[in-house]
């Protein structure tokens, strides 16, 4: 079907955008306006989808990609200028791959490589919240699988709105937080525990301004062997599609995903949401891997976002060739799909494979003994174009270049500083009510209830799990994978996020997730980190959001510059926004660091009675954004900074001293700071812990209750025994570092300010507290 | 030595085939992973192996009910082929899906020739990952069970894995399961005292405490527990603490499996 585009005005041009769903801007219509006149028609259905799918915010980033007008100038493709400009100048040689796949690959030992991607699905988790997630799960593992890697486990974070808001106070067309957050964590589980993928780390914060808008960060890690990681299509390989049939749910995700959440949102994009099938993405899962050992494929790559139409234009590209394709041969759910639809449907469990025409039976053969369905649908040819027929009718004709010569967004960043109220309170006498307060808010709280209902084990890899501790009731910091039955090597998952932060500098906040997510990584052990960024971020069509973004940009640089880790992958997520205004700036920071013998990993619940407890890392006034305030009403300007230089020698000196065996356990300080980490390491272990405030190295003149609650950057709590005092203390000589405790043989935390107590707590107490009792 | 040679079972879902695969392995036998059409297609016989592991997952999406179309699907296609196999005295294993597949199957307890029991719905009504105590019971019947020790500690990953017995019969069978010596894992304490029901420590709310039985034979057994997910102690949720001497309490299970074939076979 054509669409009448030539010789209509502007007004006609976003009304045919907006009535087919297109989220195409009057710039990029005008020109496809004008390559079609160039070519004397008007375009195909099938045509002016393709550019919508393609040129979509979800599929070329364009706001990261395109120009950016600042007050200090221009910034030209802010992803080169920052995040992957960490990765260029580093140019460290174990990254195998970056930033040009589905998915980051690392070295890890031998031929095995190491593939990390995190994704986000915000938009459908709103409207569908278990479908929604699940095919988030769902979608991230066909990245995994869509570089030829078998995936082996799964990490998801997630943002909701606040538990217990009021019904009356929920905007038109939004669900419940506690419907939303029930459904997504049911989703997440039953996707990756069908999988038989283990689900290892995560976290669940809260806030308002996801109560319109929750994020659901959906991550996987693979394992690639290098020799078999094949990109070489050509001219003649046949297109086979595999997996499930194509039908009506998923149409328009991306240009969904494009647009602000709007009250009619599930009415209008109600058939974006996709259905998921975790027993089928199993079978193409083990076809896959199957002809990845044998060699037989020429590339590979995942049907998500754009459907077909994207995969195939993405390939055709990345070859330097063309396509031809036949939709009529697309196994569909239900016949009178039109064409169109069937070439953008966004269907689940489907992957794309090129395969040299000598081994399509061995293929076929293949995915017929998993029971599943491969249907060649078309080949590439020389001529860069794509060729779209249906029943032998041509529907759609582009030029590939020109289908990849996207429009260069031009967005305007303004950035003003935020002042929030200073918080204005006297220290109270006793801190343990506040530390219990602390403990027992959404953010800190245990999250057992929901960890148990995933799967964490399954592969027999996970080596270091969720939970630790005597009654395996303390949160870990990272988790490790032991990946290889012949090997002690070890993969290291964590990961950093605090919106807190976001709502007072940005910059700030992605420095403060750079860092907590590399210390949660060497807190057990982990090192030669690799970061993953996903930026959630509002509508950047409003330059005050761009201007933040901007920010949060810059600080991936300078920080993961100075910490020496490069970026392997990452995504955006823009446009998370409703009526209700944007949701926070949120960064989330994944990691994964390898353990070269997982046997030293070092866990953080405190192990022996009368061992040492040292302080590592330098506590300033940062109470900004801290939980602290928070209970008592404040948000504060005094955001956590990051001194990377400083934390780099910290962390490096740590590592050794694990390595040498001196450290028992060790804990990161964040939310909460450090009367939070001691008494996670006290319920760990059990044990009983005095800590002296006073010994604590600070900068500044701080109130005590600042001392304890301070959210710093860069700080750890470690245990050394008594008899490796000086091995420790000569390592630290130049660290900032101080001896502040003791484990005791009570059942108490105590913390002490010259000689006045200030927390006084059953490690009972304690305990009830951070599992929601109070 | 002659090649002693396992099958490890799989069907569309099955996914903790690799772990057991390499845990067989461990005592210098092969193990094979086939999938369940090679033997509809008559492809392979059953009858080609010492011994049938069917690991854990979600087979065919346990739609119906957990392991009920893998257990349907094996009698009703080659019913014939697994009841020559369990004729010629071959070991059986069952590991939580291959538990239901089992029960399904109406392999166990092997009463009669038909589905008796179930494993349904835990009373948590969840999907729930957590290590649990296991009292070893058995009197000497099970092969699986010889030398292990009485106090086990193993994962459970299940969302379906409460013991139900016929309405009614209740008694009638827990009275028989007794006497045959067919009870092999209840659900208890650190000390092995058995949990009586009582959740986290009985984590589905299986009767008797039960998380696996044998048939009156000894030789096939079915258990929700994971011990191929404590066959090292390096995959426990403690080891941080407690060290990682020897091997954990999964491993004499396979032992006791592979010694079986090579002492018989």
């Amino acid at each position: 079907m054509r669409v009448k585009l030539i010789g209509i005005d502007a007004n006609q041009l976003l009304e045919i955008s907006e009535k087919r769903q297109l989220s195409l801007n009057l710039e990029e219509m005008k020109a496809i306006q004008s390559y079609f006149s160039s070519l004397g028609r008007d375009p195909t259905d099938v045509e002016l989808e393709t550019f919508a799918q393609t040129w979509s915010e979800h599929c070329v980033h364009k706001t990261f990609k395109g120009e950016i007008l600042t007050k200090e100038g221009k910034i030209n493709n802010l992803l080169k200028s920052t995040i992957a400009r960490v990765t260029k100048e580093l140019n460290c040689e174990w990254c195998f791959s970056v930033f040009e796949d589905n998915a980051g690959i690392v070295d890890f030992e031998g031929d095995i490589g190491v593939a990390f991607k995190v994704e986000t699905h915000n938009h459908p988790s709103a409207i569908e919240p278990f479908g929604g997630a699940a095919t988030g799960v769902g979608g991230v593992i066909r990245d995994i699988l869509g570089v030829w890697g078998e995936p082996i486990a799964n990490t998801d974070v997630l943002c909701f709105g606040p538990q217990d808001f009021p019904y009356h106070k929920l905007p038109k067309g939004t669900k419940h937080p506690r419907f939303i957050s029930k459904y997504v964590i049911l989703g997440i589980g039953a996707y990756g525990n069908n999988m038989g993928i283990p689900t290892v780390n995560g976290a669940i914060l809260f806030d308002e301004s996801y109560v319109t808008n929750p994020l659901v960060f959906c991550g996987t890690v693979g394992l690639v062997p290098k020799s078999k990681y094949v990109r070489k299509g050509k001219p003649g390989d046949i297109l086979v599609l595999v997996g499930g049939k194509t039908g009506r749910d998923g149409i328009h995700g991306v240009t969904f995903a494009s647009t602000e959440l709007h009250e009619e949102a599930e009415e209008t994009f109600g058939t974006a949401v996709q259905i998921g099938d975790p027993i089928e993405e199993e079978k193409i899962k083990r076809g896959i891997i199957e002809v990845r050992n044998r060699q037989l494929g020429s590339a590979i790559t995942d049907l998500g976002g754009g459907g077909l139409s994207s995969a195939v234009g993405e390939l055709a590209r990345l070859f330097n060739c063309g396509a031809i394709v036949e939709l009529d041969k697309v196994p569909l759910k239900y016949p009178k799909m039109s064409p169109w639809e069937i070439w953008v449907s966004e269907s689940q469990e489907r992957m794309l494979l090129c395969v040299p025409k000598e081994n399509l039976e061995e293929v076929l053969e293949i995915f017929s003994d998993e029971n599943v369905e491969a249907t060649p649908i078309g080949e590439f040819i020389r001529e860069n174009k794509l060729n779209i027929y249906y029943k032998g009718e041509l529907v759609g004709q582009i030029d590939v270049s020109f289908l990849f010569n996207e429009i260069k967004a031009v967005r305007k960043a303004v950035w003003k500083e935020r002042r929030h109220p200073e918080a204005k309170f006297s220290m109270p006498d006793d801190l343990t009510l506040d530390l219990l307060k602390i403990l027992s808010s959404p953010n800190v709280v245990s999250k057992e209830s929901v960890i148990r209902t995933y799967d964490h084990e399954v592969k027999a890899m996970t080596v270091l799990k969720p939970l630790q501790g005597v009654y395996n009731d303390a949160p870990s910091d990272a988790a490790v994978l032991k990946p290889l039955y012949n090997s002690w090597k070890g993969i290291v998952i964590s990961n950093g996020i605090n919106p807190e932060y976001g709502k007072i500098d940005p910059y700030w906040m992605a420095a403060s997730a750079i860092d907590e997510a590399i210390r949660n990584n060497v807190a057990v052990g982990g090192r030669r980190i690799a970061l993953l960024d996903n930026f959630c971020w509002g509508n950047p069509e409003k330059p005050e959001n761009m201007g933040g973004l901007v920010r949060a940009a810059q600080a991936c640089y300078d920080i993961a510059k100075a910490f020496e880790t490069p970026f392997i992958s990452g995504k955006d997520s823009l446009y998370n926004e409703s009526s209700a205004g944007p949701v926070t700036p949120t960064l989330l920071i994944s990691a994964i660091g390898i353990l070269p013998d997982v046997r030293k990993a070092v866990s953080m619940d405190l192990k022996e009675k009368n061992s040492l407890v040292y302080i590592i890392g330098l506590t300033f006034d940062e109470l900004g954004g801290s939980h602290y305030y928070k209970v008592h009403g404040y948000l504060g300007n005094s955001v956590p900074k990051v001194d990377a230089l400083r934390a780099k020698i910290q962390i490096d000196t740590l590592i050794r001293a694990m390595d040498k065996g001196l450290i028992l356990s060790c804990h990161d300080l964040s939310e909460g700071g450090l009367a939070v980490a001691a008494a996670e390491m006290a319920i760990g272990g059990n044990i009983g812990l005095e800590i002296d405030l006073e010994r604590v190295l600070v900068r500044g003149k701080l109130r005590s209750d600042h001392i304890l609650f301070s959210e710093s950057n860069s700080r750890f709590l470690v245990e050394v025994a008594e008899k490796n005092k000086d091995a420790f203390e000569e390592l630290f000589n130049g660290c900032p570092y101080s001896e502040i405790g003791v484990t005791t043989e009570s059942d108490e935390l105590i913390v002490y300010a010259s000689s006045r107590k200030l927390i006084s707590s059953t490690i009972d107490d304690l305990r009830k507290a951070w599992q929601g009792g109070l | 030595m002659r090649d002693i040679k396992f099958c490890v079972l799989r069907g569309p879902g099955t996914n903790c085939d690799i772990e057991t695969k390499v845990s067989l392995e461990h005592f210098r036998c092969t193990a094979e992973i086939l999938h369940i059409n090679k033997l509809i297609k008559g492809e392979r016989s059953l009858l080609d192996y010492h011994g049938l592991v069917i690991p854990g997952g979600f087979s065919y999406g346990d739609r119906v009910r957990s392991g009920a179309i893998m257990g349907k699907t094996l009698m009703k296609k080659i019913g014939n082929e697994i009841k020559k196999f369990v004729e010629e005295e071959k070991p059986i294993l069952g590991i939580c899906n291959g538990f239901q597949v089992l029960v399904e199957a109406g392999m166990l307890p092997g009463f009669k020739e038909e589905q008796e029991v179930a494993l349904g719905t835990n009373s948590s009504s969840r999907f729930e990952d957590r290590w649990v105590y296991l009292v070893n019971e058995n009197r000497g019947n099970c092969i699986f069970t010889r030398n292990l020790k009485k106090v086990l500690r193993m994962p459970v990953a299940h969302g379906e894995g409460k013991l139900i017995l016929p309405l009614g019969l209740e008694e009638e069978y827990l009275d028989r399961l007794k006497r045959n010596d067919q009870i092999v894992f209840r659900y208890s304490y650190e000390d092995g005292t058995p949990a009586l029901g009582k959740y986290p420590h009985n984590p589905n709310g299986s009767i008797f405490d039960i998380a696996g039985i044998c048939d009156p034979s000894g030789l096939i057994l079915g258990m929700m527990p994971h011990p191929e997910r404590a066959f090292h102690w390096i995959t426990y949720p403690d080891w941080t603490r407690k060290g990682l001497k020897g091997y954990g309490d999964g491993y004499v299970i396979f032992e006791n499996m592979v010694k079986y074939v090579k002492d018989n076979f």
